[in-house]
C-alpha cells in the first residue's frame, strides 16, 4: 500500500519529464561510452585542466554543458514567465539577443569600426547599453500584446525579423571584433568555474527569490489561468503581462552578452540563431504546459540543460550539426504527444476500466 | 444595410493593403524610371521570384483561416527542392521525383494535421517540430548544395528555361533592341494554385468549413462538422500546396541546399497578415494574402534597384509594415468589440 503512495507521488510530480529525460540522456551516454570500450563513467568525470587562454580551468563533458547550455538557460527564465502568463511564446528573442550583442558590440567598438583592441567607451556602458536594447524590445512586445491584445505570437515576429536586420546595420554589415580581455571575461571563466554559468546562476537565484519572495509569481500564474478573473480580483492583468515580456527581453540582452562575448565578436548573423526554438523547447520539456498558467522554473531550467545535453550527446555520437535537428524534433513530438489531452483521457480512461473490473471480480 | 455589412473592417483592411502595393509600385516607378523599374518586366520579375512564396502562402492562409500556423514551410521547402536535386543527380525522371515530392507533402501534412487535430497538441509546437525535422532530413540527405543542370535533368532544366512570352508591354532597351516580355512556367503554377484556393475557399464546402471552424470550433462542431478532419485536412493543403511550391522554388534556383528558404516562413506569415488574415483565425482571403506578397516582392525589388541601401532593409521595412497592420487590425477589432 505504502509503495503505490510513492508510486503516485512520483507519477505527480512536476519535475518528472524534465528529470527523466535528462537520466534517459545520461543513460545514453554511458552505454555508448561502454560500448565504444571507454569508461562508462566518463561523461561524469570533471578534471582540472591546464589551458593556454584560460589558465587551469575544470574540464568535462558536464562542464561543457552547463557552460554551453547557459544562454538557453538564461532565456528560458524569461521564457517561462512570458508563456505563463500570457499563453504565448516569445519568439523574438533569439534575434533579440543578436541585436543586444551588435549594439553592445558596436559601443565597445564604435560605428563603422569592424575589428579593435581597445574600448571606445568603458565596458560598463556597452554591457548596460546592450541589456538596456533587451529591456527596450521586451517593452515594445509587451506593449502589442498586453495592450493590443495581438497575438504573442504575431506581436514578437516583428522583432524576430527585424532585430537581426536592425543589429546588421548597427554593425555595418560586418562582423565586429571586439579583442578585448576585459569583455571576453563573460564568455570566459572565473578561476575555474565557466562565467557563463555562474551568470546563468545568479540570474535563476535572483529570479526565483524575486518569484518566492513576493506575490508575484502567483499573480503571474492566476493572469495565465484566468485574465479576466484576475482582474476581478483586483491584477492589473496587462501590466503584468507587459512585466513578463519586459523581463523576457531582459534576460535576451543578458543572453546576448554572453554569446558575443564567448566569440568576442558579434556575428548578427549566428548569434542566436534558432534559440527561441531552443528556449521554447526548454520551457515546453520542463512539464509546463505552453497553455499559460502554472510552471515551474526549475523544470525549465533543467529543460534547457537537458537540451544541451542531447546536443552534446548527439555530437559524441557523430552526428553533424545540421542533422542534429532531426533528433530534436523527434524528442519534441513525443513529449507534446504523451501530454496531450486525447491520449491522457484515453489511458485515463483505460485505468479506470480496468479498476471497474478489478472490482467486479 | 447590405452594403454597410459588405464594408466592414476586413474589406477596408483588403483595400489599404491593395492601395499600399499600388502606393509602392507606383513610387518605384517613379523615382527609378531611369533604371527601367516602370516596365512591365519589373512586375513580372516579382512574379517569378516569389512564385514559390505564392504557393506558400496560398497554403498557410488556410491554414490561418483555421486559426493555426505552420512554421514548417520554409524547411519543407528546402528538403523537397534537395530531394529533387539529388533524386535528378542519381539519373531519376524529373516527373517521378516530382510525384515523389508530392507525395511526401502529402504524408507529411497528413502526419502534422493528425497530431494538431486529433491529438490536440498546440500548432506552433507542432510544426516548430516538422521544422526541425525537416532541416535536420535535408542534412542527413546531403549537407553538401546539389545543383540541378542541363545534364542531371534535360526535361527540368528546359522548364526552368522556358520564357512564356506575354503580346503586350515590351519596349526597347539601350542597344535598341525589342525585349518581349516574359514569366516562367513557375509564375503560371502558382497563379492556378492562387486561383483554385480563392475558388475552393469561396464556393466548395470544405473552403466554407475552413472559415466556420476559424470563427469559433465549438459552433462548427456543433453545426455537425467534423472539426479534426477539417483541421487535418488544412494542414494537408498547406504541406501540398508548400511541395508545389517547392517545385517552382527549384525551378528558379536550380540547386538544393540545407540553407536554403531559411525564413521563408515568417515572409509567407507577415505576407498573409500585411493581407488581412487574422492569426485568430477565421478572417481573410487568398487574394490579400497575394497582395501581401506583392507589397514584399516590391520592397525588395525597390531596395535591389537603389542599390545602395544596405542588405538587411527589406526585412527591417516588412516588419515596419507588419507592425503598421497588425496595430491597424487591433485597433479595428477592438473598436468592434466596444460597439458591441
Amino acid at each position: 500500500m505504502n509503495n503505490k503512495s510513492v508510486l503516485t507521488r512520483i507519477k505527480n510530480w512536476n519535475l518528472l519529464l524534465p528529470v527523466v529525460s535528462l537520466l534517459l540522456v545520461m543513460a545514453v551516454n554511458i552505454i555508448h561510452d561502454a560500448a565504444i570500450g571507454a569508461n562508462p563513467l566518463s561523461f561524469f568525470m570533471i578534471t582540472l585542466r591546464q589551458t593556454t587562454g584560460n589558465g587551469t580551468i575544470l574540464y568535462g563533458r558536464i562542464i561543457d554543458i552547463l557552460n554551453r547550455g547557459s544562454e538557453v538557460a538564461i532565456l528560458a527564465i524569461g521564457m517561462t514567465l512570458v508563456v505563463s502568463s500570457s499563453a504565448g511564446t516569445d519568439i523574438s528573442v533569439g534575434s533579440v539577443m543578436s541585436l543586444c550583442a551588435s549594439f553592445c558590440c558596436m559601443l565597445l567598438a564604435g560605428y563603422g569600426v569592424s575589428s579593435t583592441t581597445t574600448l571606445a567607451v568603458p565596458l560598463i556602458v556597452g554591457i548596460l547599453g546592450g541589456i538596456f536594447i533587451g529591456v527596450l524590445c521586451g517593452m515594445f512586445n509587451g506593449t502589442l500584446v498586453a495592450y493590443f491584445h495581438i497575438q504573442p505570437m504575431v506581436a514578437t515576429l516583428i522583432l524576430f525579423s527585424a532585430a537581426r536586420a536592425i543589429g546588421l546595420l548597427l554593425c555595418n554589415d560586418l562582423i565586429v571584433y571586439v579583442r578585448n580581455e576585459a569583455f571576453g571575461f563573460f564568455g570566459g571563466y572565473i578561476g575555474v568555474i565557466p562565467t557563463a554559468f555562474v551568470i546563468a546562476a545568479l540570474c535563476i537565484i535572483v529570479t526565483s527569490l524575486f518569484l518566492k519572495k513576493t506575490a508575484m509569481g502567483m499573480y503571474i500564474q492566476s493572469v495565465g489561468i484566468n485574465p479576466k478573473a484576475s482582474r476581478i480580483a483586483g491584477l492589473n492583468s496587462k501590466r503584468m503581462i507587459f512585466m513578463t515580456y519586459t523581463v523576457c527581453g531582459l534576460f535576451a540582452g543578458i543572453a546576448g552578452i554572453v554569446a558575443a562575448s564567448r566569440i568576442t565578436s558579434a556575428d548578427s548573423n549566428n548569434i542566436g540563431l534558432y534559440f527561441e526554438m531552443d528556449a521554447i523547447l526548454s520551457v515546453a520539456l520542463g512539464g509546463n504546459s505552453l497553455g499559460g498558467g502554472k510552471f515551474s522554473l526549475a523544470g525549465s531550467i533543467i529543460g534547457a540543460y537537458t537540451i544541451q545535453a542531447i546536443t552534446t550527446t548527439l555530437y559524441a555520437l557523430g552526428v553533424s550539426s545540421t542533422q542534429a535537428p532531426v533528433f530534436k524534433a523527434i524528442i519534441v513530438i513525443l513529449i507534446v504527444a504523451i501530454q496531450a489531452p486525447p491520449l491522457r483521457a484515453f489511458f485515463k480512461r483505460r485505468s479506470a476500466a480496468k479498476q471497474v473490473k478489478g472490482a467486479a471480480v | 444595410m447590405k452594403t454597410k455589412s459588405k464594408m466592414n473592417g476586413h474589406t477596408i483592411l483588403l483595400l489599404i493593403t491593395i492601395g499600399l502595393f499600388i502606393v509602392l509600385y507606383a513610387g518605384g516607378c517613379i523615382a527609378y524610371s531611369s533604371r527601367g523599374f516602370s516596365h512591365l518586366q519589373t512586375f513580372l520579375n516579382i512574379l517569378i521570384t516569389n512564385s514559390g512564396l505564392i504557393c506558400v502562402t496560398c497554403g498557410l492562409t488556410v491554414v490561418m483561416l483555421t486559426a493555426g500556423i505552420d512554421i514548417s514551410v520554409g524547411a519543407l521547402i528546402a528538403m523537397d527542392c534537395m530531394i529533387l536535386a539529388v533524386g535528378m543527380r542519381s539519373g531519376h525522371n524529373a516527373i517521378v521525383m516530382i510525384l515523389i515530392v508530392l507525395v511526401i507533402g502529402i504524408a507529411f501534412g497528413m502526419f502534422q494535421g493528425f497530431l494538431v487535430g486529433y491529438l490536440e497538441i498546440q500548432p506552433f509546437i507542432v510544426t516548430m517540430a516538422g521544422m526541425f525535422f525537416c532541416r535536420g532530413m535535408t542534412a542527413v540527405i546531403c549537407t553538401e548544395q546539389v545543383s540541378i543542370t542541363e545534364k542531371t535533368s534535360k526535361l527540368f532544366y528546359d522548364w526552368a528555361n522556358a520564357k512564356i512570352n506575354i503580346p503586350f508591354g515590351g519596349y526597347l532597351n539601350n542597344k535598341g533592341k525589342y525585349m518581349v516580355p516574359y514569366i516562367r512556367p513557375s509564375v503560371v503554377i502558382a497563379l492556378l494554385l492562387l486561383l483554385f484556393t480563392y475558388l475552393m475557399l469561396k464556393y466548395t464546402k470544405l473552403g466554407r468549413a475552413f472559415y466556420a471552424i476559424g470563427g469559433n470550433a465549438v459552433s462548427a462542431a456543433m453545426m455537425g462538422l467534423n472539426v479534426k478532419k477539417v483541421k487535418m485536412v488544412a494542414y494537408m493543403l498547406s504541406s501540398i500546396f508548400c511541395s508545389i511550391g517547392a517545385i517552382c522554388y527549384a525551378l528558379n534556383t536550380m540547386a538544393g541546399s540545407v540553407s536554403q528558404a531559411t525564413g521563408l516562413e515568417m515572409d509567407a506569415i507577415s505576407s498573409a497578415v500585411i493581407g488581412g488574415t487574422l492569426l485568430t483565425g477565421g478572417v481573410g482571403n487568398v487574394i490579400g494574402s497575394f497582395f501581401g506578397v506583392l507589397i514584399n516582392g516590391t520592397i525588395s525589388s525597390i531596395v535591389k534597384t537603389n542599390g545602395k541601401l544596405a542588405s538587411s532593409w527589406p526585412n527591417i521595412l516588412t516588419a515596419a509594415l507588419l507592425f503598421v497592420f497588425i496595430v491597424i487590425q487591433s485597433v479595428f477589432a477592438m473598436m468592434r468589440n466596444r460597439k458591441k
